[in-house]
């Protein structure tokens, strides 16, 4: 559960982050700060799915019968 | 015959070998042909899946709409992110699904899980419908980069031809196979194409990317950003949501969920497709740094700003290989679109409506005649048409998108929607869709006294809003017959 509330994270950041930095200046690495803010989403997104992945009890406990389950087709 | 002509040939013979190749060692039947066996492991699903976005689209449409729309481009970027997202539990769960009742479309997917052939009817129509349009959005963006690749020695209309030709081939050849082994060499070709021009020309130019947006912003103030109405941040925010639910509903897209061995390459994949979208962020760059060096392109014309600039900067066997990149990405989508509309025709639409005896041989045999017709089709349509490349996409993605809600209810404990539901919701998103595109009408179009900020929300939006009230209210009405609902159950309770 906790983990699909993290999951939130990234449509919060994208979806409402996007009306709070909807302008050109500062320029970030060289980007308008509307665009550098979706790269950084990119990141945040990347880092998140990331966790999810790695702390996600399905994936350890189908991993064994997922890939024998494939090999048998 | 000159450098880039050559580069571009070669690539279009070795893309035609690799895929006649790819059924090697394999008995072609339905289940290989159409969904790969469901043997691909991580590398496959992943090209697949990415292979959906480095299609002609990014190549061109996106540094098109960052040259000619500016800040509204940005969305491509966004929507994918939040797809992935959404993904991690969305596509084991389909995968299940199509793996217990070994599933080969999409349709078979609302069949099976509504227990409706109707339905499934309705869906492989609207899923052919969205197929077309990006079948032709494919054709368009290959007889575009040929024809400019090649310094006009080819015309668009030739170049259409015989890339179509090339993927007829293969397909009815390898079906699904061949566009995983062509989707290996496109992906390496455009990463590296994309990357060094994202970097390269800005630099050249302007030398720096500051200086770049800095010249940009003092030419044309408030490019940059989303406008006060219009291509709004509202419009964004609902675009974004509306495509990233999208995304996965495309039937080819759908369909190679299917093609995978595991449920874990897709939690796997999901970690990793979002870092690989950076890849936008250069082809970005690229329409960006054309605004000041190739001014003056307008309508469906701003799909060139890529190769203009290129042109202008290159030598030509550099311009053959952006040219042979730019084949791959229209050859590998082409490939699954039209593997994918073809098995729904004849599996879905012949075997469901017609011949429900028919043997799986003869369906395939069916599915391999259909891919000329498809082909043949889009090429008529393509050849007649003149709407840029992002405005066909946006139009296939709203169609698609009405089946979301029949998907994701479908996997709840207890459907709330019924096979009635599903059926009238799909079918009110369908026509709303087409009636909004049809009149080149926006959300204020229809109702012009909503406030400036609702009118801005993507059309699709209302189509989808109007498909989950029907979708309810059908459903409650028909629920006292006492059908759908129970029936899903026990078929989900089964094997």
């Amino acid at each position: 559960m906790i983990l699909r509330l993290l999951a939130f994270i990234p449509f919060l950041a994208i979806l409402v982050g996007v009306a709070f930095t909807n302008q050109v200046q500062p320029l970030i690495f060289g980007m308008p700060l509307v665009l550098a803010w979706q790269v950084l989403c990119v990141v945040l997104t990347a880092v998140v799915m990331t966790v999810i992945y790695l702390c996600d009890p399905a994936n350890r406990e189908e991993d064994k019968a997922g890939e024998d389950q494939g090999s048998a087709q | 015959m000159n450098s880039a002509l050559l580069i571009i040939f070669t690539t279009a013979v070795l893309a035609l070998l690799l895929g006649l190749r790819a059924r090697k060692g394999r008995d072609m039947n339905l289940e290989q042909w159409s969904v790969g066996g469901r043997s691909f492991g991580t590398v496959f699903v992943f090209l697949l899946m990415a292979g959906e976005i480095y299609t002609t689209f990014s190549f061109l449409g996106a540094s098109g709409s960052a040259y000619g729309k500016g800040a509204s481009t940005y969305y491509t970027l966004a929507y994918q992110l939040l797809a992935y997202t959404i993904s991690y539990w969305l596509l084991p769960a389909i995968w299940r699904y199509a793996q217990r009742e070994r599933l080969l479309s999409q349709p078979q997917f609302f069949v099976h899980k509504y227990d409706s052939p109707a339905l499934g009817i309705l869906v492989a129509l609207v899923g052919v419908l969205a197929l077309v349009p990006y079948l032709m959005l494919q054709m368009k963006g290959l007889g575009l980069i040929v024809s400019l690749a090649s310094y006009g020695a080819i015309s668009s209309t030739t170049a259409v031809w015989i890339g179509s030709a090339i993927v007829t081939a293969y397909v009815i050849a390898s079906g699904v196979r061949g566009a995983a082994w062509n989707a290996v060499v496109k992906d390496v070709a455009i990463l590296a194409v994309v990357v060094f021009l994202g970097i390269y020309l800005p630099v050249h130019y302007y030398g720096s990317l500051s200086a770049m947006f800095s010249a940009i912003d003092n030419a044309k103030p408030g490019y940059l950003t989303f406008p006060e109405k219009g291509q709004s941040v509202i419009w964004f925010q609902s675009t974004v949501l509306l495509t990233s639910i999208g995304f996965f509903m495309w039937p080819h897209t759908f369909s190679s969920v299917y093609t995978a061995k595991s449920a874990r390459i897709f939690r796997r994949n999901a970690a990793i497709l979002p870092i690989y979208s950076i890849l936008l962020l250069f082809v970005f760059f690229v329409g960006f740094a054309a605004i000041l060096r190739v001014p003056g392109l307008s309508g469906s014309d701003i799909d060139l700003a890529l190769l203009k600039l290129s042109i202008q900067t290159f030598d030509p066997w550099f311009i053959g290989i952006i040219g042979a990149a730019g084949l791959l990405t229209a050859l590998v989508p082409g490939a699954m679109i039209l593997t994918t509309a073809s098995t729904i025709l004849a599996n879905d639409v012949y075997r469901a409506g017609f011949r429900q005896q028919a043997s799986d041989t003869t369906v395939k045999r069916l599915a391999s005649f259909m891919v000329p017709v498809v082909a043949l089709v889009a090429i008529t349509l393509t050849l007649n048409g003149g709407t840029t490349i992002v405005s066909l996409l946006l139009m296939g993605y709203n169609f698609v998108t009405q089946l979301f809600p029949a998907i994701l209810c479908s996997f709840a404990q207890r459907n709330p929607i019924n096979k009635y539901g599903a059926f009238c919701g799909i079918s009110a998103g369908a026509v709303t869709v087409a009636a909004i595109t049809l009149s080149k009408s926006s959300v204020g179009g229809f109702f012009p006294f909503l406030p400036q900020m609702l009118q801005d929300l993507n059309a699709g939006m209302l189509a989808l809003l109007l498909n989950i009230v029907v979708a309810a209210i059908v459903s409650l009405l028909t629920k006292r017959a006492g059908n759908g609902v129970s029936t899903n159950v026990s078929r989900e309770g089964g094997t």
